[in-house]
């Protein structure tokens, strides 16, 4: 067991884990921060992405012992004070999801990707999201989704949460 | 209470581009995905599976599993008697269908690769996934047939117990059955002076591939037993429990939390329930199993794998004069729930919506040693789809027609609806006409044409194709008479409940089961336009069998047209149980009422009272006309006469660079024709996703076996899901006949994209490169199909590797295929 140290979704936590648990499963199993979900198990789906120190990974490629010191954000620490993030207002707004279970990874993408370029083409929104699968929109509403969002972000604070 | 005039009847909902009211939790992460639930004391399953796709099971060691850490119990088929229940088949296509027994857990032989042989129960998932590495089980391996050409020669049985490989026989023939002529008359004519095209097409094995991994808590505690599980047939999962275990059906409730997609590939009853099932009952506390991703892609129920034989016969100037059907059906090991019948419901469709005056379709199901097969979206009808819709083309080309124009000598026009078919179906309405006039109009048909020709005419590298599909579908199962006629298990009416609060809240209760439609929006506008409320106060409430007793659950484009309508006559229903009271509040007799807007009111005056003070008035039950219920509640049970038929015209225009048989999308156009719209929002999303799922079968997926019966194709970095930078944008139009089989005019639009983008893709790719000898390539077209095809002549050879795989093998990718050669041979 490995003891580690640090912020989630802005709560400090620390636990005792095995070296080999993965993030997505010490984020699910020991903190309940069920919204950040498993899709796959070779790192296709990026239904498991979060932001670790601002930037987008999937959580199943980073071992828990590698966040150590580090500030995590889920779904479920975007939407601030009651008030959802534009991206998670976009997808809502442009019927970005269906089922919902990649939403949670598709809007952490969404965000970083954002964040990095805040004015993206078509494609290459395309190919931004190409590491997160989606099965029911057939993609169409989620790119128009990150153009909503793209088109209302400009001013806003596009990380959720603060240390 | 208020009796005077309110204000106007609120806009109305039906129609309306409605956001959904589903999305709150989902997009915040507050959810309850089946994997989400953790109770007191729950243990967790890891299943052991078969690396073989056909052995008998000569020993199972399980004492170091058992000695591993915080392992409970190692469990296998031997352990357990009749409790552990069976799979069923509820469909038994003829009275001498051929149906293996099919143990969720055997003990003795193993029938494909992945099969569950011994079971793990630990304290955690991860500690009964190590325990089960250490479960040692010996084989001695049998011949295993995993092609379902040589399964149906018979040469080597997926279950020698039955002697044969051929499950059942299933024919329809219009001459027999009176609703058309005899296709071999019409084929020998066409023979001697018109035209006969011949054709075997493939309809490669397909993998649903829901993004929620299926996963099934069983908590025996309590007085009733429950069971969670990622399930879109909650109701008919309970009723299997109760048939095959022995537990009484009041003694069980099944609960369908937030479901992650299914298309088909949750309508199983699994093996992995019934075992989960079995444990908890026995050991008496809560249990959970979740599969990964590749267990979900190796047990998981597969869709489609078909060869289809194909004959149409045609008079010289194109008219359609006969189509002969010949199908084998790959079963995979076992018959699964509905595994026999999804070609069935394939077989009223291969007319489609042309007037064939003669049809026969025989299909042969085939045992195989591979994963079953079952409904994936569409469920014989894409099958059926595709094959007529590239026999039109081929029949274009013969003839020299347009495809559109050979396409539309050929359909029933709109004046012609009711028409009754070939296959003895009535469509109700439909306009080919106007659906495909205004396609045309969005593709710029007309212009791609002379592109095309200039493309040809200059000999261009990258050739353009022009793909056509005029699909239509049956969808809306199912009338219960017609399953009857059938031999189906079930029947196939839906049931709805509202409950008006006394707090002028509604509460929606159906049989449907959503996961991921967007029920709870599109029937709350249903409601609140019948009842006149507000949208907001309506609640629908579903997939769970103690708030949502009786239903049938969520497949084959039913929810809507067949659960709606059983909505709107439980709220009319509301309305009629209101009337006495609202006479007796406006002292009035019932017979001067009128309803509207919410609110009975008294013709000709202004006096009237709302329907939610009337709720709140029989809740307090102090005032109510003698012998009235204090209750406005009120249910509904509806059976549909008949399927409803959507139909639309998609055009897809595709680039095919001739040198290396690349295929690029370049526009995607459609014209659906689903009736009456609830939520266009939601009609568009489901378009959108079933375009893509029907493209990805013409161009990249496909569930692979090597000749052993292992699936190469086992992992989504095999399995090519398509990416965001994979698809295009899309241009959807719609244009509106309304259905004649249920009162919201509604048809059912879940599965139509699927049905109607494959062919409309491939007939794209093969237009781009007909000139260059080519009328048929394989599906997935890839890269290396195509040009094989250009290059050869043929349709592009099968697949031996992955289809087409994310990375290959010298992106430094483990453990999958060698695609060193390219995937292929």
């Amino acid at each position: 067991m490995t003891r580690i140290s640090l912020t989630v979704d802005g709560q400090k936590v620390a636990d005792d884990v095995e070296p080999r648990m993965l993030l997505v499963q010490y984020l699910r199993e020991r903190l309940g921060k069920t919204g950040t979900v498993i899709g796959c198990d070779t790192s296709n789906c990026g239904a498991c992405t979060v932001h670790l120190n601002g930037k987008s990974v999937k959580s199943c490629n980073v071992l828990a012992v590698q966040a150590d010191g580090a500030e995590v954000t889920t779904i479920e620490g975007l939407a601030q004070g009651g008030q959802l993030h534009a991206v998670q207002e976009a997808f809502r707004e442009c019927h970005g999801l269906q089922c919902g279970y990649c939403t949670p990874g598709m809007i952490m993408q969404t965000v970083d990707l954002l964040n990095d370029n805040p004015d993206p083409s078509e494609e290459a929104i395309r190919h931004g999201l190409e590491g997160n699968l989606c099965r029911c929109t057939g993609y169409h509403n989620i790119v128009r989704a990150v153009q909503h969002a793209a088109g209302s972000t400009s001013g806003q604070q596009s990380e959720g949460v603060g240390a | 209470m208020s009796t005077t005039q309110e204000t106007a009847a609120p806009t109305q909902e039906i129609g309306r581009d409605r956001r959904r009211k589903e999305d709150q939790r989902l997009i915040t992460g507050r959810t309850r995905w089946t994997d989400n639930i953790t109770l007191p004391g729950m243990l967790h399953l890891a299943m052991v599976r078969s690396p073989f796709a056909h052995a008998n099971i000569t020993s199972i060691d399980t004492a170091a599993a058992k000695a591993a850490p915080n392992v409970v119990d190692v469990l296998t088929g031997a352990d357990f008697g009749e409790d552990l229940g069976v799979c069923i088949n509820a469909w038994p296509i003829t009275p001498d269908q051929k149906t293996p027994a099919h143990s969720p857990l055997p003990a003795d032989r193993v029938s494909f690769a992945g099969e569950i042989v011994a079971v793990v129960v630990a304290r955690s998932a991860a500690e009964a996934r190590d325990a089960a590495e250490l479960v040692d089980v010996e084989y001695d391996e049998l011949p295993a047939v995993v092609d379902l050409k040589e399964a149906a020669e018979d040469k080597v049985l997926a279950h020698p117990d039955l002697g044969t490989n051929k499950s059942a026989l299933w024919v329809f023939d219009s001459g027999e059955a009176g609703t058309g002529g005899n296709v071999e008359d019409a084929i020998a004519k066409a023979r001697e002076d018109g035209i006969v095209i011949e054709r075997e097409y493939r309809q490669q094995r397909l993998i649903p591939a829901f993004m929620e991994p299926r996963s099934v808590v069983v908590d025996p505690t309590g007085e009733q037993l429950t069971m969670w599980s990622a399930t879109q047939i909650p109701h008919i999962l309970r009723f299997a429990l109760a048939a095959t275990t022995g537990v009484p059906e009041s003694k069980i409730r099944v609960i369908a939390p937030d479901v992650g997609g299914g298309f088909g590939g949750k309508l199983q009853t699994t093996p992995e329930e019934w075992i989960t099932w079995a444990i908890a009952r026995r050991i008496g506390k809560p249990i959970k199993y979740t599969e990964t991703r590749s267990e979900s892609l190796i047990a998981g129920h597969h869709g489609r794998d078909q060869w289809q034989r194909l004959t149409l016969a045609a008079d010289k100037d194109g008219t359609v004069t006969g189509l002969k059907v010949d199908l084998l059906a790959n079963l995979g090991s076992y018959v699964a729930i509905v595994g026999g019948g999804v070609p069935v419901l394939g077989a009223f469709m291969f007319n489609a919506i042309y007037k064939f005056p003669a049809y026969r379709f025989a299909c042969q199901t085939v045992l195989t040693n591979t994963t079953w097969t079952d409904a994936y979206r569409g469920a014989g009808r894409p099958e059926a789809t595709y094959a007529i819709e590239r026999l039109m083309d081929e029949l274009a080309a013969e003839t020299g027609m347009d495809p559109l124009e050979v396409r539309e000598k050929n359909w029933i026009k709109h004046e012609e609806f009711p028409f009754t078919t070939v296959a003895g179906l009535e469509y109700d309405s439909g306009n080919y006409e106007a659906a495909t006039a205004r396609a045309k109009e969005m593709l710029g048909y007309d212009e791609l044409r002379a592109e095309q020709k200039r493309r040809r005419d200059s000999g261009d590298r990258v050739q353009l194709g022009i793909g056509v599909s005029t699909f239509t579908e049956m969808c809306g199962l199912a009338p219960s008479r017609v399953l009857g006629q059938l031999d189906y298990g079930a029947g196939g009416w839906e049931h709805a409940k509202v409950r008006m609060l006394a707090t002028g809240k509604v509460e929606v209760v159906t049989g449907a089961s959503a996961h991921g439609q967007g029920h709870e929006t599109a029937f709350s506008q249903i409601i609140a336009d019948r009842l006149g409320v507000p949208f907001e106060d309506v609640e629908v409430l579903h997939g769970d069998t103690q708030i949502a007793p009786k239903g049938l659950d969520t497949y084959g484009s039913r929810s809507l047209v067949v659960g709606g309508e059983a909505l709107v006559r439980a709220a009319d229903k509301v309305i009629e149980k209101a009337r006495p009271l609202a006479a007796h509040v406006l002292e009035a007799s019932a017979d001067d009422l009128e309803f509207s807007g919410g609110r009975f009111s008294v013709r000709g005056t202004d006096q009237g009272v709302p329907l939610t003070e009337l709720a709140t008035a029989a809740f307090a039950a102090h005032d109510l006309p003698e012998g009235m219920e204090p209750s406005l509640d009120a249910s509904a049970t509806f059976d549909p006469v008949n399927f409803n038929f959507p139909h639309g015209t998609h055009l897809c225009a595709a680039e095919v660079d001739t040198e290396t048989g690349q295929v690029k999308l370049r526009k995607y156009v459609c014209c659906d024709d689903i009736g009456v719209i609830i939520n266009p929002l939601i009609v568009s999303g489901q378009v959108h996703g079933g375009l893509v799922q029907g493209i990805a079968q013409a161009l990249w997926e496909e569930a692979v076996y090597d000749d052993q019966g292992t699936l190469v194709s086992g992992s989504f970095v095999d399995y090519l899901l398509p990416t965001a930078a994979d698809t295009i944008s899309f241009d959807i139009d719609h244009t509106t006949s309304p259905s004649t089989t249920n009162s919201l005019g509604t048809k059912g639009v879940g599965e139509a994209g699927t049905i109607a983008s494959t062919p409309a893709v491939v007939n794209a790719v093969v237009d781009a490169v007909r000139h260059l000898g080519v009328d048929d390539i394989v599906m997935p077209c890839t890269p290396e199909r195509v040009w094989r095809a250009i290059n050869s002549g043929s349709a592009g050879g099968d697949t031996t590797g992955a289809a087409a795989p994310h990375f290959d093998s010298s992106t430094g990718m483990s453990g999958t295929v060698d695609r060193s050669t390219g995937g292929a041979e």
